[in-house]
């Protein structure tokens, strides 16, 4: 069935695909056409799932993590100040291994308030424990929920994806929404393996002590890191099912590229298009498109970057002090190949607060990488105006 | 009150396990030993951090027989509503879901997400046991402190100069089902109330005092009995609020001086005669609105109710 629909409403249809049970939520703009329409499909019963509508974020990631914890399949949505308000309760849904699926829809972080995307609300939450995944259209919107569920249910880690403020949150674009019956077989009821069951009684998050607190983290990370491999698996399944797929990452036109553009989120479309004119003058150029940022997926980018003699890493966010936070995880992934092999990288900062990144700005970026020396460790900011 | 042996009237238990990691004389699993008798094994305890995320016992033992979910500060009722969503979900309707919480996580940063619970009428229990600080990280001031009390954070020079909040008149504001103050050192009520409670639907609330020897800098034998004496000379009333409306108290008290009181704690020991004047004086107005709360007509007459 075909629709056209926003990036939000993608991200509804997403969790009644998977048949949440329970979602909790407090509305923040861009995100409230999620909770609306949710709030519509649990009302009018297409969606058969129990709504909390709390008072806080920070109660409405606490409310997930509880009904989470026993059993049942949940669901949240945020933004910028929503998603910071909750990082406590992030950490403590990735600490206690619960597989809790969210969307945030990224937007800048005041002050001053500024409602439109960036990445530095879902960035700074790297280190809580969660699979972060970017998006770049609604139909990859729909499909990604559906397919983190099963990720997240899989490896026991919760799981966030992102939709960019406004350009895909309230872009309407036409979506294949999958066969229900279909998503039934692919993703059946959450079994929980360990869950509040008053017949087997277990405390869950109590005081550990320095004998034990390592060994949790290290199980943690250990799940991590076969998400690159599970997202694999299940992406397969999702492609033999409904014929798409979208991959951790993925290289477009990137084949003999001299430069690759290494992007994520909606502004991967627009570097598209300019690749696609660059290509029909002649230029070897291509995308790499970035999707899944936790776990790095540091393998397969020194596998797709090595031998690239210049990448651009276009960030819209940026480590105040540092630079822009995709440029500079790269560097640290490619640091020790071979110098032979390693790419000149060029990071540059752009699009903050929602400011356009337009086929124009990303010329500019090609122009100036292609004929820049020496990749500046710092960060080249891209249309400051001081 | 009739004379009553404790370990007659307790029975064996075990939900509650020994071994348990409460300092000596703290009232708080006595408490919590009250509460799982009444309510049994079909019970979830949500436990954000306190005294008891300590006492309980670290992984992987448990001194609770039940299973318990220890969450961070604030989300007690917050996780709370969240299991209830999803035992609901999976048809298990009666299983009660007690959040078991201190003052801090009450009074102070826990506040919010309660009155979010309450408003929404969760079917939860919520019980606060009060101990009138933060004692599990050394006794610092909470906004459950009473006035004239030093703490860690409020030293003799500069004592608390803040009345305790009236959690059980906020409490009653969201016109919740129910709502009490308990003691285990009237253990009868106490089970009484936790009866009441575990027979209502919707958000129930029992505001428990439960002395702390090592923050009231008492005898480890003292803390019942200077409970008992909270009760009677009215710093503490035992009452119960149906609806938000009907105010009762559930037994007689006595209205002795509150000064034999605050003399047996050393954290009162440096009031003078003024201060301890003030005190008796704002127990007294206090006592005399819950007079007039109780003598109240009620809007919502007995037995309609407010909320399913």
């Amino acid at each position: 069935m075909k629709k056209v629909m926003v990036g939000n409403h993608a991200v509804a249809w997403g969790a009644r695909l998977a048949r949440v049970e329970v979602i909790s939520a407090y509305p923040i703009t861009p995100q409230t056409q999620v909770v609306e329409k949710l709030s519509e499909m649990c009302a009018d019963g297409t969606l058969a799932a129990c709504f909390i509508k709390v008072e806080s974020e920070h109660s409405a990631m606490a409310a997930v993590i509880g009904a989470s914890a026993t059993g049942a399949r949940t669901f949240t949505a945020s933004s910028s100040h929503g998603l910071l308000y909750m990082h406590e309760m992030l950490h403590w849904a990735g600490g206690g291994r619960l597989p809790i699926v969210m969307a945030d829809i990224n937007r800048a972080v005041g002050p001053g308030w500024n409602i439109w995307t960036d990445q530095n609300d879902s960035l700074s939450q790297r280190d809580t424990g969660w699979v972060q995944l970017y998006c770049e259209t609604n139909q990859e919107v729909v499909d990604t929920t559906v397919m983190a569920f099963k990720l997240a249910e899989q490896l026991n880690v919760p799981v966030m994806l992102m939709l960019d403020g406004f350009y895909l949150s309230h872009t309407a674009e036409p979506v294949d929404i999958p066969d229900q019956e279909l998503v039934d077989r692919f993703l059946p009821k959450r079994e929980a393996p360990y869950k509040l069951d008053v017949e087997h009684p277990h405390a869950f998050g109590a005081l550990v002590k320095p004998d034990a607190y390592m060994e949790m983290r290290w199980l943690m990370q250990e799940a991590l890191r076969k998400v690159p491999q599970a997202l694999e698996a299940i992406e397969k399944d999702w492609m033999r099912m409904f014929g798409r797929s979208y991959g951790a990452i993925e290289a477009y036109r990137a084949e003999d590229a001299e430069l690759l553009l290494v992007t994520s989120g909606t502004v991967t479309s627009t570097a598209r298009a300019v690749v696609d004119a660059r290509r029909a003058a002649g230029e070897k150029i291509g995308v790499l498109k970035v999707k899944m940022f936790r776990p790095f997926p540091t393998t397969l980018l020194r596998d797709a970057l090595s031998g690239v003699a210049r990448v651009a890493v276009l960030d819209r966010n940026v480590s105040p002090g540092h630079g822009g936070i995709f440029a500079e995880e790269l560097r640290s992934a490619l640091y020790d190949l071979p110098a032979a092999e390693r790419p000149e990288i060029f990071g540059y900062v752009l699009g903050l607060g929602g400011r356009d990144i337009t086929p124009t700005v990303i010329d500019d970026v090609i122009e100036q990488t292609r004929t820049g020396t020496v990749p500046s460790r710092a960060d080249l900011w891209v249309g400051v105006n001081l | 009150m009739s004379q009553l042996r404790i370990d007659e009237f307790i029975p064996e238990n075990r939900l509650l396990a020994s071994g348990h990691l409460a300092c000596p004389g703290c009232a708080a699993p006595l408490a919590m030993k009250l509460t799982l008798n009444v309510l049994g094994s079909d019970t979830i305890v949500v436990m954000p951090a306190c005294c008891y995320t300590i006492i309980a016992g670290p992984w992987p033992q448990s001194s609770l027989q039940v299973p318990v979910f220890h969450t961070a500060f604030a989300t007690g009722p917050a996780v709370a509503s969240g299991i209830r969503a999803a035992l609901d979900v999976q048809g298990k309707h009666d299983t009660t879901v007690l959040v078991w919480v201190g003052d801090g996580g009450t009074f102070d940063i826990g506040i919010q997400s309660l009155s979010g619970a309450a408003e929404r009428n969760e079917n939860i229990l919520y019980v606060c046991y009060d101990n009138e600080a933060y004692m599990n990280t050394g006794i610092q001031r909470s906004s459950a402190t009473p006035w004239g009390a030093w703490t860690t954070t409020t030293p003799a020079q500069y004592p608390e100069s803040s009345n305790k909040k009236d959690i059980l008149a906020i409490m009653a504001a969201h016109n919740i089902p129910y709502a009490a103050t308990a003691t285990p050192a009237y253990p009868v009520d106490f089970v009484e109330k936790v009866t009441k409670a575990k027979a209502m639907r919707g958000t129930r609330f029992i505001h428990v005092l439960s002395p702390c020897p090592p923050g009231w800098k008492c005898g480890d034998d003292e803390g019942l009995e200077l409970a008992r004496m909270a009760v009677q000379n009215r710093v503490f009333p035992m009452l119960e609020v149906e609806d938000g409306q009907r105010w009762r108290f559930t037994m007689d008290h006595a209205g002795d001086l509150v000064e034999p009181y605050l003399r047996r704690q050393g954290r009162f020991r440096h009031l003078r005669a003024a201060q301890v004047a003030h005190i008796q004086a704002e127990v007294t107005a206090h006592w005399e609105l819950l007079l007039r709360r109780v003598q109240a007509e009620p809007l919502v007459p007995a037995g309609v109710a407010v909320a399913d």
